[in-house]
């Protein structure tokens, strides 16, 4: 199946990818070449078969609500690039 | 005595015994790093200061008697486990100035096993030597993906040290640690180990804790040692090992004490035990003739040693690495959004508005094979496509789950090459994304499957590169893998064979 450069932007932008023309194309290529590899898997029947969801084989894990102390806007932004005393900061949003 | 050339198990037995000191041993340790580790590139950070401060503590805890297995020694960690006050990079221009607040539960363990226990705290306290290079947030098979730096095979500098643990890998050949930790997603540990000699378990999903592990597929992510040979990790899984509430995927399991497999050998060698050969792997096309040989002599080893060898089937084989190049690039682009350039790490400064402003963080902090991912794993979940794809795969990997139960019924484990070829050149594979997913083919299955396999050395290339088997084991298993290395490892006696610098 081939991707086209278009589909790889509409991609790029739904991950809020910023990609140029020439990575475009690499990318177009790259991808339909591995997609036309993956496309094998319609070979499977898989009629009926339940969907792997994971593989912890683990049903519900409950605990008991117990209150723990916040570790506190110190050590919680502690790696913020921008930060206003204890908030993130981001770019103005409402114009 | 050159202290470097001490294994794991007999580091603990001299330090218990007052033979040597942590300090001694740490500091052979990191003047071996500064000595070599330019060349080979293990290590993205040394954490020099602080590592020779925790040996003299460890030191001072021998002295009083109020140690544990691991108390004094060094220990590698791979760059995405999360360290509190040490960066943890995966290897990322993303995060290259992130300082975890927070240690994950492995490295808790390392610093201190019994903490709850306030009437006798006995601390663990392993000497945290440094963080090891890899393939960016993992994904690779070469550690060439790294933002930072290309780590080289310990054995021969022209060729990669397989991926994405490599630099884990890279440091124990190259004797810069007792031991290492590495993750594994799709082979990360146990390809690596093959191509620098050295032991590489992957343990059963949800064996041990993936908290303060940074996610890049959380349904195939597992920590697991890196080693100089089965006995130590074997005295690695002991610690590692465990539910965590922390991580709802850790299993609710009694952790066995996995040294008991090495005296099973000891006891039965390895009678009674059957050997699994897929009928599937052995038609397999494009493996290297040096590799088929010594998977043929492995197989006469085991059986010399007791093993029966059986032909067994997994049906699935061919779709192992098609379904998995779906499912963790599906994962991967959910959890890599949380790099917005907002909360931690890199962020671009250069523009005013919010949409512009986390596409140049992202485009800029991700490398090409992280971006290459989390577009196919965008692709593959967005609108329309989602049952095509994840949903396909996802199916697949319940026939490949099945596969592996029914081929247990009839083997305790199965052996396989671990890459279908030993360590290329560096730059070799670089523009071929494809053809280094392939190589995968033996290791994904265990990801996939959620079972635990073990790489152990087996022989060598006519370059003189190492070559090593693989096993897998039903889950939980992990002691007949261990039972297996060992007895491997022991008929073969390449165990002292670690490259000279």
């Amino acid at each position: 199946m081939k991707i086209s450069t278009d589909e790889v932007e509409k991609m790029a932008h739904l991950a809020m990818l910023d990609i140029d023309d020439q990575l475009k194309e690499t990318l177009s290529e790259q991808l339909s070449y591995i997609l036309d590899y993956i496309d094998k898997l319609t070979d499977v029947d898989v009629e009926g078969v339940t969907p792997a969801s994971g593989a912890a084989f683990t049903s519900n894990v409950l605990r008991e609500d117990h209150l723990k102390v916040s570790p506190g806007p110190e050590v919680t932004l502690a790696n913020a690039p921008e930060r206003d005393e204890d908030f993130y900061t981001v770019p103005r949003i409402v114009k | 005595m050159d202290l470097h050339t001490l294994t794991l198990a007999k580091a603990k037995e001299f330090l218990a015994q007052g033979k040597i000191s942590s300090a001694e041993l740490t500091s052979a340790m990191l003047d071996r790093i500064d000595r070599y580790d330019d060349k080979i590139g293990a290590f993205i950070t040394v954490n020099k200061e602080e590592a020779m401060a925790q040996a003299k503590v460890a030191d001072d805890q021998i002295a009083a008697g109020n140690h544990k297995p691991f108390t004094g020694i060094p220990i590698a960690l791979q760059d995405i486990l999360c360290t509190k006050g040490i960066k943890t990079t995966c290897g990322s221009n993303i995060l290259d100035n992130f300082v975890p607040q927070y240690d994950g539960t492995i490295v808790s363990k390392l610093k201190e096993h019994d903490a709850t226990v306030v009437t006798k705290l006995k601390q663990e306290n392993a000497v945290l030597l440094g963080k090891t290079n890899l393939d960016e947030f993992a994904m690779g098979s070469s550690t060439e993906n790294s933002a930072f730096k290309i780590t080289r095979n310990p054995w021969s500098y022209d060729y990669v040290p397989g991926g994405s643990s490599g630099g884990s890998a890279a440091a124990v050949a190259a004797q810069f640690c007792s031991g290492a930790l590495g993750t594994d997603t799709g082979g990360s540990i146990r390809q690596p180990a093959s191509h620098c000699g050295v032991v590489g378990l992957k343990p059963t999903y949800g064996r041990v804790s993936r908290f303060g592990l940074v996610s890049y597929a959380s349904s195939l992510d597992q920590i697991g040692p890196i080693t100089r040979d089965v006995t130590d990790a074997a005295m690695m899984m002991n610690l590692i090992c465990g539910n965590d509430p922390m991580d709802s995927t850790s299993a609710k399991r009694n952790v066995p004490d996995f040294t008991q497999a090495l005296t099973q050998f000891e006891a039965h060698s390895l009678r009674g035990m059957k050997a699994g050969i897929p009928r599937e792997y052995l038609d397999m096309e494009g493996i290297h003739p040096e590799v088929a040989a010594i998977f043929d002599q492995a197989r006469k080893v085991l059986t010399d040693l007791g093993v029966e060898i059986v032909d067994i089937s997994l049906p699935h084989t061919e779709y192992v690495v098609a379904a998995y190049y779906i499912i963790a690039p599906c994962e991967a682009s959910s959890n890599l959004a949380r790099f917005d350039g907002v909360k931690y790490g890199f962020r671009d400064k250069s523009t005013d508005d919010l949409m512009e402003m986390y596409k140049k963080t992202k485009s800029k902090g991700f490398g090409p094979e992280v971006q290459r991912r989390i577009i196919i794993g965008t692709y593959a979940l967005s609108a329309g496509y989602y049952d095509a794809y994840y949903g396909r795969a996802s199916q697949v990997r319940t026939l490949i789950m099945e596969d592996f139960s029914k081929a247990f019924e009839q083997c305790d484990f199965i052996l396989s090459p671990v890459a279908p070829s030993p360590a290329f050149k560096i730059g070799e594979n670089a523009d071929d994304p494809l053809t280094m997913y392939l190589s995968d083919v033996f290791t994904l299955s265990a990801n996939m499957a959620g079972v635990p396999g073990i790489s152990v050395p087996a022989g060598f290339s006519s370059a003189g590169l190492p070559i090593g088997i693989q096993m897998m084991a039903n889950r939980f298993d992990e002691i007949s893998l261990l039972r297996a290395g060992f007895g491997f490892e022991n008929a073969i006696d390449l165990k002292t064979k670690l490259p000279a610098l």
